[in-house]
């Protein structure tokens, strides 16, 4: 198509609600052609200070109140205000439709940076992932979290402020350890779920009564050695408690079943960090370029995308003062972006390492690898030698047991494979969270909860916060609850514990 | 297909509830702050908001996290020098560069601090929080009433708004039956006639027609009747009746003699201002007087209270003398709650401190609910305070407290006006 017969769209800078629609048929259109298949799209228009609630809501549309989001409230309006940090262009919500936010103040290029990035990107990869997929329901997210506002207000009402915050601090503390990372029981519908929470709440206090009741014939001869309970280590603590802590009254479990599924819910996005961003941003690079390329955007448009667009993807060096880690966008973008080159342009390398993609349909092999991985699979499988050698990657292996640290691997022909393992396991999760089982319960003594922890390559957990938590952990279970580790010789070491204090 | 919406429009405090969540939990450490920061502020800006620092660990959530140590590989971009094998000595933890260490906690925004602004009705809250004045009385009609409004029943006139309609449908029902009650029992009873000349075939027409006629002119004249008319019509009625008001009436003394030094009258005027701030905010209502005084008082004004430059010798009963004057004058004791405080360093002439005692005990003590001294200085009591401390054994509406520097300030004040227990 020649420039001169697309009638281009104004470059702004402001921006208003017809031109946004202008420019969002012609994205969607385009995102057509690339196959994105997306849920339906609810772009709301927010102000700074809009944009600060939404942040400190990490993200929820609609969340119960809580201090913690009073302090992130907070701290975001303080950082924001002395200039230390700038917001984000936009947020957007893994719901259908899918929420996005755009800032008042962007100006149209910026918009429709925006639109690409969260409206065609982020929004396909949530319906195309398959940790999306399986983990979350963007039908009922929004019902649900609007369920779970309510009913915490409702429980503040009738047992107190002071009582439901306790709760809620204590699970906020075990967020983490309130995830099923294996399995997954199919999601039921919102009446279905108002109409189960009705049942347990009358169902599960005498069944938890029941486990506890010690019976009337005392055991005369010495049991042999009790099973543990459970009788497999437990990962998800939140569930273990909310079914089987003695003590909780049945809006206790609400709670606790309720930031479970929060938490449960923004599992995936946890693991999928680089893909999701480096999902987005190549397509918003993809997608303004395809514009320019029609003669429909401006040079002035293009300028200022690709100015925004180079900021985003920077990633600073090891030794810079703005180096704080690998930047997820840079690193995504850069995958994604020679996963393509692979299929168009392959080189003998290529051919060597990707022989099955070298060469092949490159619209389908990324949308291939956007829908069947996670950050960890996603590095280990489509790392290339290219991406490693301009990003100038090397690894360190830092042990404690000697003096100095060592550069383990470069990015050299050596190098590689290690180098691809090391940063793929450095994005998997369970390397980066303590591994905390539930491992025992004493049923027939003092009822004390016993948790393990298994190092990961003799890595201490850190002692204070630790023994926070377990106070927290402390409070849900109602007994005594200790924390043992697993040291690397098999020996069994208690690390903290909460104790009910003796009156 | 998306759609586009404006929120912009929507309210921007959506986390209001949850800013005051954080302030409640925090409470007492931000009262702490708060309390700490009244008494380095100067005297003009004591009214803005405050900016807030409490210790991060305290508002710390806690998680499962891995410490330091172990066996880690990290990978790392940029490599510019490395080549594999390499030997490093481990940096050192957290930071490096020792010139920045020091930069960070000048500023008072190290990491050990969670700082935040409030505003300056959250900081005029939290200062007067639990505060009153003692022995507070509603006691009066005063001539200047609060008028409250309440229901009066109804009215037959009024505006539309208030029409109370089951009053009126009511009405119009009473109405209704009062004018046609008799006629219809009237066409009853005839109906009841006609029917039974008709069954008993006794079919005399005029007579029949005759009834007939005399029904069907009833039937019209109920018809007549109106549903509803004006005359039924009540409105909501409301009346304006006065409520019982407490007046008060606050009497400052000051002594701005020579003794007083520069340090000594900034700190009576801060005590001042606080009073006048916590007055102005809980009470909408309340007289000030204040009284400066030297070996003369004389009333003045707010502005020159604080700001005017006088000295002279001292004779504190000159003051007493004047509040009580004023007193009688325009403040009787039964329309009053009258309070006082006076602050000086408790340098008087030494013959005058037990005209002062007199004066409080015979005139002033039996009239006010209230009367506080504070005494700023650092030197040994006087005879001003002995003979005061005998008035406190007598009266426990009197209180003296001692002020010796600038952070004893915020705590007099407070325990002086502290919420008493009901």
């Amino acid at each position: 198509m020649l420039k001169d017969e697309v009638k281009q769209l104004s470059d702004g800078p402001d921006w208003n609600f017809p031109l946004l629609e202008e420019y969002h048929v012609e994205i969607k259109r385009i995102a057509e052609h690339y196959r994105l298949d997306t849920y339906p799209n609810q772009i709301e228009v927010i102000t700074a200070e809009q944009m600060m609630d939404a942040y400190s809501s990490v993200g929820m549309p609609i969340g119960y109140n809580h201090w913690s989001f009073g302090k992130k409230f907070i701290q975001t309006e303080q950082s924001y205000k002395r200039g230390q940090m700038g917001l984000a262009y936009e947020i957007v919500i893994n719901s259908s439709p899918c929420i996005a936010y755009l800032m008042e103040e962007n100006t149209i290029p910026m918009q429709a940076l925006v639109i690409a990035h969260a409206c065609y990107g982020h929004n396909s990869f949530f319906k195309g992932n398959y940790l999306f997929k399986s983990w979350t329901d963007a039908e009922s997210i929004i019902d649900y979290l609007l369920f779970s506002k309510n009913y915490i207000a409702e429980c503040e009402q009738k047992y107190g402020i002071d009582a439901v915050e306790n709760i809620v601090d204590s699970c906020h503390a075990l967020m983490s350890y309130g995830v099923d990372r294996y399995k997954r029981p199919s999601e039921p519908s919102l009446s279905e779920e108002k109409r189960r929470q009705q049942e347990r709440t009358d169902y599960l206090q005498t069944q938890v009564n029941e486990l506890w009741r010690t019976l009337p014939q005392s055991n005369e001869k010495a049991e042999p050695v009790e099973p543990n309970f459970p009788a497999e280590p437990q990962e998800n603590m939140l569930y273990f408690v909310e079914k089987n802590a003695p003590l909780l009254q049945s809006w206790q479990r609400e709670i606790i079943r309720i930031v479970r599924k929060i938490s449960q819910y923004f599992y995936p996005q946890k693991q999928t960090q680089v893909m999701n961003e480096g999902w987005a941003t190549f397509w918003h690079y993809t997608i303004t370029n395809h514009l320019y390329d029609e003669g429909l955007v401006s040079d002035n448009f293009m300028l200022e995308i690709l100015h925004n667009h180079t900021n985003v993807v920077a990633q600073p060096a090891y030794n810079s003062p703005y180096y704080s880690g690998m930047n997820p966008y840079a690193l995504g973008f850069a995958m994604f972006t020679d996963i393509r080159r692979i299929c168009e342009h392959p080189t003998a390398e290529d051919k060597a390492w990707f022989p099955d993609i070298a060469g092949s349909d490159w619209l389908d092999t990324l949308h291939f690898a956007m829908q069947n991985f996670k950050d960890e699979s996603f590095i280990s499988q489509y790392l290339s030698p290219k991406v490693m050698r301009d990003m100038h990657l090397f690894s360190i292996e830092d042990n404690d047991s000697s003096k100095y640290i060592e550069v383990s691997a470069i990015h050299n022909e050596e190098g590689y494979q290690q180098l691809r393992s090391k940063l793929s396991a450095q994005y998997n999760l369970s390397n980066n969270e303590p591994n905390i089982q539930v491992f025992n319960v004493d049923r027939k003594g003092d009822r004390s909860l016993t948790l393990r922890y298994v190092p990961h390559q003799d890595i201490p957990l850190e002692g204070k916060s630790a023994q926070e938590v377990m106070k927290h952990l402390h409070r849900l279970w109602g007994f005594d609850v200790k924390l043992e580790q697993v040291q690397a010789n098999g020996n069994i070491e208690l690390l903290c514990q909460s104790i009910t204090p003796t009156p | 297909m998306a759609h586009f919406i404006d929120r912009r429009l929507n309210g921007k405090n959506k986390s209001t509830v949850n800013r005051q969540r954080f302030m409640r939990r925090y409470n007492s450490q931000i009262k702490k702050a708060v309390s700490d920061a009244v008494n380095n502020r100067s005297i003009q800006d004591i009214t803005s908001g405050e900016s807030v620092s409490i210790p991060t660990r305290d508002i710390s959530e806690p998680m499962f996290h891995q410490g330091k140590g172990g066996d880690r590989t990290i990978v790392h971009p940029g490599n510019d020098q490395f080549i594999t094998g390499d030997k490093i000595n481990r940096p050192p933890p957290a930071g490096g560069s020792g010139a920045g260490g020091g930069e960070a906690s000048d500023s008072g925004e190290g990491n050990d601090e969670f700082n935040f602004q409030i505003s300056k009705d959250e900081y005029l809250d939290l200062l007067f929080e639990d505060l009153e004045l003692p022995n507070l009385q509603e006691n009066q009609f005063n001539s200047i009433v609060e008028m409250k409004t309440h229901r009066a029943g109804y009215t037959s006139n009024g505006n539309p708004g208030n029409i109370a309609i089951v009053k009126s449908l009511q009405n119009s029902l009473a109405r209704r039956t009062a004018l046609s009650g008799s006629k219809k029992r009237k066409v009853k009873a005839l109906q009841l006639e006609v029917d039974e000349l008709t069954q008993r075939g006794d079919v005399e027409g005029q007579f029949v027609d005759e009834l007939k006629k005399e029904i069907a002119e009833l039937k019209k004249r109920i018809s007549k009747v109106p549903f509803i008319d004006t005359f039924d019509l009540r409105y909501n009625n409301f009346e304006q009746y006065a409520v019982p008001n407490s007046q008060a009436v606050m009497f400052c003394l000051m002594d701005v003699s020579g003794s007083m030094d520069q340090p000594t009258k900034d700190m009576a005027k801060r005590f001042y201002i606080l009073l006048y701030l916590f007055l102005t905010r809980t009470y909408k209502k309340i007289e000030v007087v204040y009284i400066r005084h030297h070996t003369q008082a004389k009333e003045v004004d707010e502005h020159e209270f604080f700001y005017s430059q006088e000295t002279g010798g001292t004779i504190v009963s000159s003051a007493l003398k004047l509040m009580d004057k004023i007193v009688t004058d325009k403040f009787p004791a039964n329309e009053w709650n009258i309070y006082a405080a006076q602050a000086s360093d408790g340098d008087n002439w030494a013959d005058d401190s037990p005209l002062c005692r007199k004066i409080l005990v015979d005139k002033i003590m039996p009239r006010v609910r209230y009367f506080s001294y504070i005494e700023i200085t650092n030197r040994a009591h006087q005879t001003l305070w002995r003979e005061y401390e005998k008035v406190a054994e007598d009266y426990s509406q009197f209180a003296l407290q001692h002020i010796r520097q600038l952070e004893d300030i915020y705590p007099v004040f407070r325990e002086l006006f502290k919420k008493q227990a009901a």
